[in-house]
């Protein structure tokens, strides 16, 4: 097998299967935050219950993070080398910064936040949960960075040897689309955390068990989830895919499936491109929005796919084409869906409404799933770029890496994260199975591993 | 304005302090999981010795992800070159890490014995392989790789054993670099979880000690000198600079220190002699190669140094200052949580954890 795709596919398997649980870790350390405040101002034993339990569940999501983490900053140098010896000199320093500002911050704060509760004061303990919070944020930013830097090359000069070389500190940590793609992708983080705890109450009121936890996972959960699904839509969705249609228009169509450029250009809802016709079949349409969406005006011209010479064509097309409806798909979903349970909660009458608990529990994948879309629109649309309009794909693999190697780290990877699959269904599943209110406060006197509270 | 030389030289020996830290650091969780199996008696000392470096490997693990993180900033190249070199070492290295963050952690999460001595299997396993593996690519570095016109190269994991100009990244030479480090980490991991636990198990750690630094001090010996057979040159910063001799004086000075304190039941001070030794080890190492950071086996002139791998100016001065700033909050962290679980481990034994006596 070819070399390159395997390095691909290595790449693509081993973030999209991190990016599972960081996505939980970061939005749940926000809502944590959020229980840790309630629990410490009125000291009522369901808020400190409940913070301890979402902080049972967030521990075996960090373990698990951890652990799928630390391939992800090696393997640019193991499979990327070429991209890795280019580039260093740029975006060596936001993933070094990771490690220095929030890795050391999460890792020495984590082991209190999970069990120092009766070492530490109330307040003490809070600030350990914020810590936790903090890093975890922090270090998604250093990523975004790297990644924004990726898609969109700021604060360079490139040398005749083909390195890149720094000119601006500040411009590259500000670079405008590391901004957008943040706010966008935090937002996306706090949904997953939103979902996951307003499936959890709503699974406990169908279930009838741990109604005051659920009652509680419900008022937390759904507020956070309508305010960050909105949030999603507009403004950080709104304001990063007009940066995009300035930026990377090519990729915009393909996005948009958009294979002629259009004065009036429509939105397709549903619909199967065609890259052979260049056309989209089945297609339903709303005339005109795209135009709106992207430059105000219904009237407007939307480059299409025909003013870029195909070989910058974005490179599947198809995939990134459903990848972006299944994100902008799913996101209109959690917007209504938590609407109208916002308003069922305003109103009083959420908890007894068995036909909307049952959508509430069974959404909790959706949001990993338009995470997922996300950041493959993203990914995918960048190709056949490694860094977008400087350095293609094939150009930046290690060079000596032979398709057999490859191919063993690949199955490798494959079998030993099947096996954490089973592990983390199996614990995560015992956990909201036990319930909160169990066990309470961590049994421990001098020390045990980081996750065990 | 740092000149261009100072500028190499800083970041060449900031980064080797950030891969000392590593090994000073896990260095001591590995050697605890390398004697995880066999020091144990029963299901409590197992837990005695997991909650001695419970609160503290996670972070001690993070002095390797930000020492990488900082080799590609400040040295891309040799972080290119080496990474997709070792490719399948590092890879290996990377499956480890994984096999024993979840053995130390998910342990505890199910009071069901199979469960419970799977992870302890994953745990002490990996640690063992980590011990050997880290050992053979530090030697590897030593030895030197057949890099080629384009600074790259690519190393099976063993070819004929022989430290030629076509190795493996296992041969004669660095098998010995990994048995140093299993030898060396055990006795580290085995002083720490001295320091942590009482009674019997104290006892049998500090026996271990004793029993195995005969074994220390030899294959020390033998790496050292197997080091001037492979690479000669390793002596030349040596002849230049007498003082720098005065290295591995300190390396033999700290090892002798540790029988010498256990026998007087002073396990502190024999854990720094540890730490001490660990650290004069890479450092002499580092003193030798400076200014090579991957020497080549087939043409010096093709060696990756410091000059030929550094990055822009611009890039390093910027990073020196965050680096500063971040490496002294980062040993304020440290202090804070080493305080904070300083002293002994005690576990209440629960009905279920006598399961396996």
């Amino acid at each position: 097998m070819d070399a390159l795709i395997l390095h691909r596919i290595q790449f693509a398997f081993t973030i999209t299967y991190h990016y599972l649980f960081p996505q939980l870790t970061m939005g749940m350390a926000l809502l944590i935050v959020v229980l840790k405040t309630l629990a410490v101002r009125t000291n009522r034993r369901v808020y400190h219950d409940s913070a301890r339990f979402w902080a049972r569940i967030f521990g075996v999501n960090f373990v698990l993070g951890v652990a799928t983490g630390v391939p992800m900053e090696f393997q640019f140098g193991t499979n990327w080398s070429q991209f890795s010896r280019a580039t260093g000199g740029v975006i060596g320093q936001p993933l070094a910064m990771e490690g220095v500002f929030s890795f050391f911050l999460e890792s020495a704060f984590l082991g209190l936040f999970l069990y120092g509760e009766r070492r530490l004061s109330k307040w003490g303990h809070w600030w350990a949960a914020f810590l936790v919070f903090l890093g975890s944020w922090i270090s998604g930013f250093f990523i975004i960075v790297t990644d924004a830097w990726m898609q969109h090359p700021v604060a360079y000069s490139l040398l005749p040897n083909g390195r890149f070389e720094l000119t601006s500190f500040t411009g590259l940590l500000l670079n405008p689309w590391a901004l957008l793609q943040y706010a966008h992708n935090m937002g996306g983080a706090v949904v997953t955390g939103a979902f996951v705890m307003s499936a959890t109450g709503a699974f406990y009121l169908l279930e009838d068990r741990f109604v005051d936890y659920g009652r509680l996972f419900l008022r937390v959960g759904v507020t956070a989830g309508l305010i960050f699904s909105v949030l999603q839509i507009f403004p950080t969705g709104d304001l990063h895919g007009k940066y995009l249609a300035k930026h990377q228009p090519a990729v915009m169509a393909g996005m948009e499936g958009l294979f002629k450029s259009e004065r009036g250009a429509p939105i397709v809802l549903v619909g199967q491109p065609d890259e052979e016709r260049q056309r989209i079949d089945n297609p339903i349409a709303v005339n005109r929005v795209l135009s709106f969406l992207i430059y105000g005006s219904t009237a407007a011209e939307v480059k299409g796919l025909n003013e870029f010479p195909k070989e910058n064509w974005p490179a599947n097309i198809p995939l990134l084409y459903y990848s972006y409806h299944i994100m902008a798909g799913l996101g209109t979903w959690f917007v209504l869906l938590m609407g109208v349970a916002e308003l069922l909660l305003w109103r009083d009458r959420l908890f007894g409404a068995r036909w909307l608990l049952w959508p509430i529990f069974l959404s909790f994948p959706l949001p990993y799933i338009a995470n997922t879309a996300g950041w493959m629109t993203a990914e995918i649309g960048r190709q056949p770029w490694l860094i977008y309009g400087l350095l293609r794909t094939e150009h930046g693999a290690s060079k000596y890496v032979s398709g057999g190697n490859a191919l063993f780290t690949l199955l490798g990877f494959m079998g030993l994260y099947a096996v954490l699959s089973l592990l983390f269904v199996l614990l995560v599943f015992g956990e909201i199975h036990r319930g909160p209110g169990i066990g309470s406060a961590a049994d421990v006197e001098s020390g045990v591993p980081v996750s065990n509270a | 304005m740092i000149g261009a030389d100072v500028m190499g030289t800083i970041w060449y020996w900031l980064v080797a302090a950030m891969l000392v830290a590593y090994v000073v650091l896990d260095g001591f969780d590995i050697g605890a999981g390398i004697i995880h199996l066999f020091i144990a008696k029963s299901d409590l000392d197992r837990q005695m010795i997991l909650r001695s470096i419970g609160p503290v490997w996670d972070g001690n693990e993070v002095w390797l992800i930000a020492g990488g993180g900082t080799l590609y900033f400040a040295f891309p190249l040799l972080y290119a070159s080496a990474f997709s070199g070792f490719y399948l070492a590092f890879i290996i290295v990377l499956w480890l890490l994984i096999l024993r963050g979840l053995g130390i952690e998910l342990r505890m999460h199910l009071d069901v014995r199979v469960w419970r001595e799977f992870f302890d299997g994953c745990f002490a396993i990996s640690s063992a392989l980590l011990a050997i593996i880290l050992g053979a690519a530090l030697a590897n570095v030593i030895r030197g790789v057949p890099l080629g016109d384009d600074s790259y190269f690519f190393l099976p994991l063993w070819t004929n054993w022989q430290a030629g100009p076509n190795p493996g990244i296992l041969d004669w030479y660095t098998v010995i670099g990994g048995l140093v480090a299993l030898v060396a980490l055990t006795v580290h991991g085995s002083l720490f979880v001295a320091l942590k636990v009482e009674g019997a198990l104290h006892d049998r750690t500090v026996r271990l000690v004793r029993a195995l630094w005969p074994a220390l001090v030899a294959i020390t010996i033998v790496s050292l000198v197997s080091t001037v057979w492979v690479r000669r040159s390793m002596l030349e910063n040596y002849t230049h600079y007498p003082v720098a001799l005065t290295i591995p004086v300190l390396v033999m000075a700290s090892l002798s220190g540790i029988p010498v304190y256990c026998r007087s039941g002073r396990v502190r001070a024999a854990f720094r002699c540890s730490c001490l030794y660990l650290t004069f080890m890479l450092v002499g190492a580092a003193a030798g190669l400076y200014p090579t950071m991957l020497p080549s086996t087939t043409d010096s002139a093709r060696d990756i140094t410091i000059a030929r791998a550094i990055s822009g100016r611009y890039a390093l001065s910027a990073g020196l200052s965050w680096w500063t700033l971040g490496i002294v909050i980062a040993i304020g962290y440290f202090v804070f949580v080493y305080r904070m679980f300083a002293g002994k481990v005690r576990v209440t034994p629960s009905p279920s954890t006598d399961a396996t006596n």
